[in-house]
């Protein structure tokens, strides 16, 4: 059984919460207890139905502002695989939080209203998926009964989306038709839409080949920790603990540790099993080389033919998260894979408008939730690759020295 | 094509859980392992075994001990510590209460759930423990749906929802002032019988109360308590002698069983499979309130 990472955004009223309550009330991911609280509620609400949404309720706090305030993860598995879901709110004040969601996602769920078709929301949510490299995206076509289940309406929308996603690097994308409410097309092919001939949204999510979203050619391995057992049987062991972010590596490869450049061969790739011949992504193992070097913690190990950029000067993609702008001249933690420098943003090369992916030039005061183009300058040089390449090594979070907290998200660009 | 190079589910989340527990050897000095006797933590404690091995578990099991114990959690604890060679650091709950730290709750449902967070508190503080790992799940309960790997504590061992960092990819943040600390979950993307299927892959040993066995119990609020020495009885209620198991351990107290012939780790994950209630139906601490584990967390509950 293979596992789905996916996200969803969306608005109070697009029925994401119900779309979610669909998935996992339909596939029985629900329990006695937690529908009996949810039965309740609904008729202390007076409402007719059982309110599915009731399900992906959130804390006492959110409820009391009425909003949701962070990412919730939710879980939900069928005999095929199991799936996570990101489930964030959609308002352009959380784009961070729909960034967060969105990092770690194999697909987004985009939803769309049928009556409304494709408005800001959607477009913002759909560039944040291409921004952050989700490889695919599913467009549901929501509240498909409210508009008799217009194989027509449906059509425009998809027209609509289409020809939007002109401007998305998403190579895979689907339409499904869907009334979240009443569960067409979620997890059984609705009796309401006979026009409609493609999978249902579960049967979509079950088969959609993510084999290859992993990087298997570019080998990466950033060096976690090293250990060094204390003890007379392993007295000259020394594994470097890491999780492969890319590529294979196999016993007997040529590799060079970075950024010292030295090179080495790997002797044995460990694990609590015992040794394994190779390791690929997301493989956690540890590495021997035959020879004695000396390496920590935010090295990298990579093979020989084909090695990663090592540079001071960094051109990123950062979506600031914290309530204060970045203060000019200012120095930040720079966490990429395991490694850690300081950095400053010398330059904001422009701004993009999320709504409309649009540069703006003329603005360039970074504010919470912007997404900017940025120079960066670190003390010590950085080992990464595109992000467009690797997700894992091309990516990084900058934290604010002064109060620790993680105040941006980057993607490198070269 | 054939792709050869994929993890399953199971092996997909002990690769993450691996890194996350080597993240916090990598960022903290003083880590530790909030050590419960339960199935999540003795998962969390196989996955640490697994991210150093050949070396040993490089930090300290903590327990904090209600004094309301099965006896047979103890003994497990006790054996496991023995086997791995690392250091247990028990915090007690009947300290804290003579030392006037916690005061004992009264009447019949009393329990010293809610007194755990003092002692454990206490144990951070004077064992001066930077990062305690525990195995919270995000499935468990929704105050924890938004919990984060790497979950921040201010310096007097609150969590403040509205403040948690952003984590993207898999990059953490384990800065921090002096005095805060952090809470680590490894295995926060872990349902339940993600959890049961693992223990059975790994043929994981748990405490035999998890398993289906004859034991006096009372039918209190929908589940079978346990008798032990702290029960006190109600008029119409009256022992029995029942074939059952339990779902979750925490205190004797508060740990309701249900009737089940699950004596094999198999029939367990069939169970489990089969089972249309959450685990946490059977805790009488999280029926309290509609939001009683997000109170609980708040106060630096695990």
């Amino acid at each position: 059984m293979e596992l789905l990472r996916f996200t969803t955004a969306g608005s109070v009223d697009d029925g994401k919460s119900t779309l979610i309550g669909r998935l996992l009330y339909d596939s029985k991911s629900i329990f006695e207890d937690q529908m009996e609280a949810v039965k309740q509620s609904s008729e202390r609400k007076g409402l007719q139905h059982v309110d599915l949404s009731l399900l992906t309720d959130g804390l006492r706090s959110e409820r009391e502002q009425g909003i949701t305030i962070d990412v919730a993860y939710r879980y939900f598995a069928t005999p095929k695989r199991k799936f996570i879901i990101a489930d964030t709110p959609g308002h352009i004040q959380y784009t961070r939080n729909m960034v967060t969601g969105a990092s770690t996602a194999n697909v987004a769920l985009v939803l769309i209203d049928a009556r409304h078709g494709v408005i800001e929301q959607t477009c913002r949510h759909s560039f944040i998926a291409s921004l952050l490299k989700i490889p695919h995206i599913i467009v549901c076509v929501n509240k498909m009964d409210l508009v008799d289940y217009s194989e027509g309406t449906f059509n425009k929308v998809v027209e609509q989306y289409h020809e939007f996603a002109s401007k998305l690097d998403i190579m895979d994308i689907r339409y499904i038709p869907i009334s979240a409410l009443n569960g067409d097309n979620v997890v059984n092919h609705s009796q309401n839409m006979n026009w409609y001939r493609g999978a249902s949204l579960l049967d979509t999510l079950e088969t959609l080949h993510i084999g290859s979203d992993q990087n298997h050619l570019d080998a990466r391995f950033p060096v976690q920790t090293v250990i060094r057992p204390h003890a007379d049987e392993y007295h000259d062991y020394r594994g470097y603990a890491g999780r492969i972010a890319g590529g294979i590596f196999r016993k007997g490869d040529s590799v060079t540790i970075l950024p010292s450049g030295l090179t080495s061969k790997i002797k044995l790739i460990d694990t609590f099993q015992g040794p394994v011949d190779e390791a690929f992504p997301p493989m956690s193992v540890s590495i021997c080389l035959e020879d004695d070097i000396d390496i920590s913690r935010g090295d990298m190990i990579v093979k020989n033919n084909n090695q990663p950029e090592v540079g001071q000067d960094i051109d990123a993609l950062i979506c600031w998260m914290a309530a204060k702008p970045p203060r000019p001249g200012a120095k930040y933690y720079l966490k990429s894979t395991t490694r850690e420098v300081m950095a400053i943003i010398k330059e904001v090369v422009y701004k993009i408008d999320i709504n409309t992916m649009q540069r703006l030039d003329q603005d360039n005061d970074i504010k919470m939730n912007d997404m900017a183009r940025v120079r960066m300058r670190t003390t010590r040089p950085l080992i990464f690759d595109e992000y467009r390449k690797n997700r894992i090594t091309g990516s990084l979070i900058l934290i604010d020295e002064t109060t620790n907290e993680t105040v941006a998200a980057g993607t490198i660009h070269s | 094509m054939y792709n050869k190079y994929y993890l399953t589910n199971l092996q997909e989340l002990e690769s993450e859980a691996i890194y996350v527990i080597r993240e916090v050897a990598a960022q903290f000095d003083r880590p530790a392992i909030l050590f419960s006797g339960g199935k999540d933590s003795i998962v969390v404690t196989h996955l640490a075994r697994k991210a150093f091995y050949p070396a040993k578990i490089p930090m300290p099991l903590i327990h904090i001990d209600t004094g309301h114990n099965f006896p047979e959690t103890m003994e497990f604890r006790d054996r496991l510590v023995a086997e791995l060679g690392v250091q247990l650091i028990v915090g007690s709950v009947q300290e804290s209460i003579n030392k006037g730290r916690a005061v004992e709750e009264q009447g019949i449902n009393a329990s010293r759930n809610e007194l755990q967070i003092v002692s454990l508190l206490d144990a951070i503080e004077q064992h001066k423990i930077d990062a305690a790992m525990g195995g919270a799940r995000r499935d468990e309960e929704k105050a924890r749906a938004k919990e984060r790997f790497f979950s921040h504590r201010d310096e007097f061992g609150q969590w403040d929802p509205k403040n948690q960092r952003p984590e993207l990819w898999n990059i953490f943040n384990g800065r921090k002032r002096m005095g805060e600390h952090f809470r680590v979950f490894p295995i926060s993307n872990w349902t339940e019988m993600d959890v049961w299927n693992y223990i059975l892959q790994e043929n994981i040993p748990i405490p035999s109360l998890y398993f289906a066995h004859h034991r006096e119990a009372v039918w209190r609020d929908g589940t079978w308590l346990p008798n032990s020495e702290f029960l006190v009885l109600r008029e119409s209620e009256k022992i029995e002698v029942k074939y059952m198991r339990f779902r979750t351990l925490g205190d004797i107290t508060i740990t309701g069983g249900i009737e089940s012939d699950a004596d094999t780790l198999e029939k367990i994950v069939m169970e489990v499979s089969a089972t249309r209630s959450t685990e946490r139906g059977n805790r009488s601490d999280d029926k309290r309130s509609d939001t009683s584990m997000e109170d609980r967390k708040k106060q630096g509950y695990f």
